[in-house]
């Protein structure tokens, strides 16, 4: 275990921020398309705070799915990948250390500015709350789909939109809970029940999704 | 006795039978030279042996019991491609691998290491910085680097230069007599020095 936080892990994050640039991309990104949605639909405060929620949550989606890209490609094409796959550890672990590392660096950046964007789209304190909480336990849930998707289309040249389209049908019902817990949060409901929604499709994806990526690249590599 | 044993192994791509009904035995000692034309199918069955891909038919054990953890830890492949990160320098590399290998080392052996291999002074460049032939002495550190008892290497002297040709040639020697077990792939005319070579001819079929 030690072996595989020391080779794998630090080795991912002592390389993503070795590309600094990469890391700030999908940050930058973020940040773009929140500062022009106030712009393009009008700056009344109303507007702003509806569909401000949706516009944080697709935006991060978009943002994760720039980031993907670090999870297996560069590995895969250069051969650290199979050096990796047989170290002799088992896959499941060596998959899910990546993934984490990949979480860390994708989506904490954007938890640590989810306060922000809140404010920057006039969200009361309930709905930043409700929002943060709803990034805090969809992100990982988007990081371990990256990882099958990726796994799957790491062989394929320019597999381009492939994995976002893979990760489609796990995206739509993350959104629809993600927005209706913020709403619930506006209407001064509970929205715990949401939450614990999102939260069960984490925990299944926590277990099951680490194999299926495994076996993806398994594929992959034949 | 340390074996690695296939038995009637099959390969098939893109509708093409690269072999099939293979056998192959590669026991302590011994250092197999695999030849044949290209496509013939070599990569294909090195990295089948390496338990990368799975044969389409076939079995392969390693003392006994399929492929495992225990075969893992004794073997070293190094294939087509030199599985460095470019972004990272060559001590980072190599520091990485052996930590997932669970291979202790000091940077100290790493850095004599890279010297041994007449790499000084290029440690701490990015590995993209460096010519074909310094990348693949960096890869090939790992021999020196992980003790090992089977050697699975794919064109092990591309890009090489003599001095380094016969260091490893050298390296292959050693490995043999000390009870290891090679198999390579290489289109190089083997010097003596590697000592007692068997081949294994594969042919191109169509």
């Amino acid at each position: 275990m030690t072996t595989l936080f020391y080779g794998v892990f630090k080795r991912d994050l002592a390389l993503a921020f070795r590309q600094k640039a990469e890391l700030a991309q999908p940050l930058l990104f973020l940040l773009i398309v929140i500062t022009l949605f106030p712009i393009a639909v009008g700056p009344g405060p109303d507007i702003l705070q509806r569909i401000g929620p949706g516009v944080i949550w697709v935006a991060a989606i978009l943002a994760s799915l720039l980031g993907m890209d670090r999870l297996f490609k560069e590995d895969f094409n250069d051969g650290s990948l199979e050096q990796m796959m047989l170290s002799g550890h088992p896959l499941y672990q060596l998959v899910l250390a990546k993934i984490t590392a990949h979480w860390l660096v994708c989506f904490i950046p954007v938890l640590l500015l989810t306060p922000l964007f809140s404010i920057l789209l006039n969200q009361t304190l309930t709905m930043a709350v409700a929002l943060f909480l709803s990034l805090l336990l969809g992100t990982p849930l988007l990081s371990l789909m990256a990882a099958i998707a990726m796994g799957l289309t790491v062989g394929v040249p320019k597999g381009g939109l492939l994995p976002s389209l893979l990760m489609l049908p796990v995206l739509i019902p993350l959104l629809i809970f993600a927005t209706s817990a913020v709403e619930s949060a506006a209407m001064g409901l509970s929205y715990t029940p949401q939450l614990a929604v999102i939260g069960a499709m984490f925990l299944v994806a926590l277990a099951l999704a680490p194999l299926a990526t495994v076996y993806a690249l398994k594929v992959s590599q034949h | 006795m340390s074996q690695l044993v296939a038995s009637e192994l099959s390969c098939i791509k893109q509708d093409r039978v690269l072999f099939d009904n293979l056998s192959v035995t590669l026991s302590a000692g011994q250092l197999v030279h695999l030849r044949g034309p290209n496509g013939a199918g070599k990569t294909s069955l090195l990295r089948i042996l390496a338990g990368l891909s799975a044969a389409d038919s076939g079995h392969i054990s390693w003392q006994n019991q399929s492929l495992g953890s225990d075969y893992f830890t004794q073997l070293v492949y190094l294939g087509h491609k030199n599985g460095l990160n470019l972004t990272l320098n060559a001590i980072e590399n190599l520091y990485y691998w052996c930590a997932q290998h669970g291979v202790k080392i000091s940077s100290a052996q790493l850095y004599d290491r890279l010297a041994a291999l007449e790499l000084t002074g290029l440690e701490t460049l990015p590995v993209k910085a460096l010519s074909a032939g310094q990348q693949r002495k960096v890869a090939l550190a790992r021999l020196w680097l992980k003790p090992a008892m089977v050697w699975l290497l794919d064109e092990p002297f591309t890009a090489l230069d003599i001095r380094t040709i016969g260091m490893l040639e050298n390296a292959l020697n050693n490995f043999v007599t000390q009870g290891g077990a090679v198999m390579l792939t290489s289109h190089h005319v083997m010097t003596s020095a590697v000592g007692k070579v068997q081949s294994l001819d594969l042919e191109y079929r169509w």
